[in-house]
């Protein structure tokens, strides 16, 4: 297990990537500034950690101005204040504009428990996912993490990294879906999306099922998975809203008649603080709850 | 991929624009704010900006973005007075294969800068622009931003307003069309709005042409500049 946050890998990757790197600009709105300072990334590039101030609409259209200049824009903030405030922005000023730009935030779904409802954006993923051409990564591991912004510092896209104070024990490949527990032929197959992947295994440790496991769900990978359901019944698990990628997992399966289960939050206003721990439990996304879920699935059938 | 006109392009003078503007007259919905730009655009195109059809593409050409995209028929019929658009494109206005619609989309039409037409969105994507001249050591190149005072509503403008003036932004300028259409008007004046950010400003009547140059080129080092252009309403 990491010592470090996905948040402490992202700004301090990101930072040495700017000594690098110089196409590389970081935008803020004074949330991680902080970090970026520490790292002393703010002294050795005034001109490329721009802070906008609490202005998040200008935060996504200044990336939009350095794109069109030929920067390469990465953009950090609250997931909320990154994805669904700017939301016109992310569509026009990065999408419509035709130019690329990484957003990363940080406050996956009920990270920021204590919070409340403001700083929770469980809909992040579906949200982007209705614009074209915007790669989602949700990775569940910090080295996940640094090897999705290698690969996205050296891209010209839109591409969204969702970091999440949740994190599996152990680090997976990224962008492809993994294999992580074989399961017998006509098993149902399991996908774990991201931090919902060690909750997945433990909630699945005696059952007869194939667990996979990805962190990139947009594009979401039609053939991998196609190829590992193999007539078999499928379930989902994702950490953000209920339902995200039914549609893409629906069509990657059309060819027969099978059954699915999608996992995820529920659209409700929980209004309870607390723990993160006890956010997962409400929303039945801990291992036990994953469990009742699947036993109820599978019994049906 | 950008429309390229397939003619020869050819430079026509002021006394064009009218029978230019017949060609698009479909655009009838948009009439008012199309006329209410069409000298802005003119003495932008002929004697302020440095950038040609042929160097719409180079990096040290001053940008041009049109943020107050509706009524784009004065900005297409100087693009073509100009060369960067054929006639022929014109008369195509609004049509299904059309690099020409009723927002312009920078990704159609070879020299325009940006796609608008959701209004505040210009400005603080031409902050971005002259962040990254900044960043890149070009000193030369303005970002000349064209919006309304009917836009001028859209609270992303202050946002982008606020942080230009603060960060000095002096290759940046704002021309606010003013044709009195904001709802609920700007009792202090336009020009407040951003001189009390640090600012300069300067103000004309669009149809001087010398004096609306003379506003635009009174930018002064170190901070951003903006322009009121008054028109009739």
């Amino acid at each position: 297990m990491s010592t470090e946050t996905m948040r402490e890998r992202f700004t301090r990757v990101t930072a040495q990537a700017l000594d690098s790197d110089e196409r590389l600009a970081v935008v803020l709105a004074d949330i991680g500034v902080d970090g970026f300072e520490r790292a002393g990334a703010g002294q050795r590039h005034p001109m490329r950690v721009i802070n906008v101030g609490i202005r998040e609409q200008l935060m996504i259209s200044v990336a939009g101005g350095l794109a069109q200049e030929g920067m390469r824009p990465v953009v950090h903030s609250y997931a909320p204040f990154l994805v669904e405030r700017p939301f016109e922005q992310i569509k026009l000023d990065l999408g419509h504009q035709d130019v690329g730009a990484l957003l990363v935030s940080t406050g996956a779904s009920y990270d920021a428990s204590l919070e409340g409802r403001t700083h929770q954006a469980p809909g992040d993923v579906a949200l982007l996912g209705t614009l074209p051409g915007f790669a989602v990564h949700v990775p569940g591991h910090p080295d996940e993490v640094e090897e999705l912004l290698r690969r996205e510092f050296a891209r010209a896209g839109r591409a969204y990294i969702r970091l999440s104070g949740e994190v599996n024990a152990t680090a997976r490949p990224v962008e492809q879906v993994t294999i992580v527990r074989e399961g017998r032929p006509g098993d149902p197959l399991v996908l774990a999306v991201g931090p919902a992947l060690d909750q997945v295994l433990s909630a699945t440790a005696d059952l007869s099922v194939a667990v996979a496991y990805l962190s990139t769900v947009r594009p979401f990978p039609a053939a991998e998975v196609r190829a590992l359901a193999s007539g078999s019944d499928v379930v989902i698990v994702e950490p953000y809203l209920e339902g995200t990628s039914t549609a893409p997992l629906a069509e990657a399966l059309r060819d027969e008649p099978r059954r699915l289960l999608a996992l995820g939050i529920p659209p409700i206003e929980l209004r309870r603080y607390g723990t993160p721990e006890e956010h997962r439990r409400a929303y039945g996304l801990d291992a036990a709850g994953i469990r009742r879920s699947l036993d109820s699935f599978l019994a049906a059938a | 991929m950008a429309h390229t006109a397939s003619a020869p392009l050819v430079q026509l003078g002021y006394e064009y624009l009218p029978g230019l503007l017949e060609l698009l007259r479909s655009d009838a919905k948009h009439d008012p704010s199309a006329a209410s730009t069409l000298d802005v655009h003119w003495v932008l195109y002929d004697r302020v900006l440095n950038v040609t059809p042929d160097t719409a593409d180079d990096p040290e050409r001053d940008r041009l973005l049109l943020s107050k995209g509706h009524g784009p028929a004065s900005y297409y019929a100087v693009l073509a007075a100009k060369g960067f658009l054929s006639v022929d494109a014109l008369a195509s206005f609004g049509r299904f294969d059309s690099p020409l619609g009723h927002h312009p989309d920078g990704a159609l039409i070879a020299g325009v800068e940006i796609a608008s037409g959701s209004l505040g969105h210009g400005l603080p994507i031409a902050v971005g622009r002259a962040l990254a001249l900044r960043a890149t050591g070009r000193r030369a190149p303005r970002v000349i931003c064209v919006m309304g005072d009917g836009e001028l509503a859209e609270g992303s403008n202050h946002e982008a307003i606020a942080l230009a003036g603060r960060l000095g932004l002096d290759r940046l300028i704002a021309i606010v069309v003013n044709n009195f259409s904001a709802t609920y008007g700007w009792p202090d004046g336009i020009d407040t709005r951003f001189a009390s950010e640090g600012w300069t400003t300067a103000s004309a009547r669009a149809s001087d042409h010398d004096a609306l140059e003379r506003a635009i080129e009174a930018a002064e080092p170190g901070r951003p500049h903006a322009v009121v252009a008054l028109v009739d309403a």
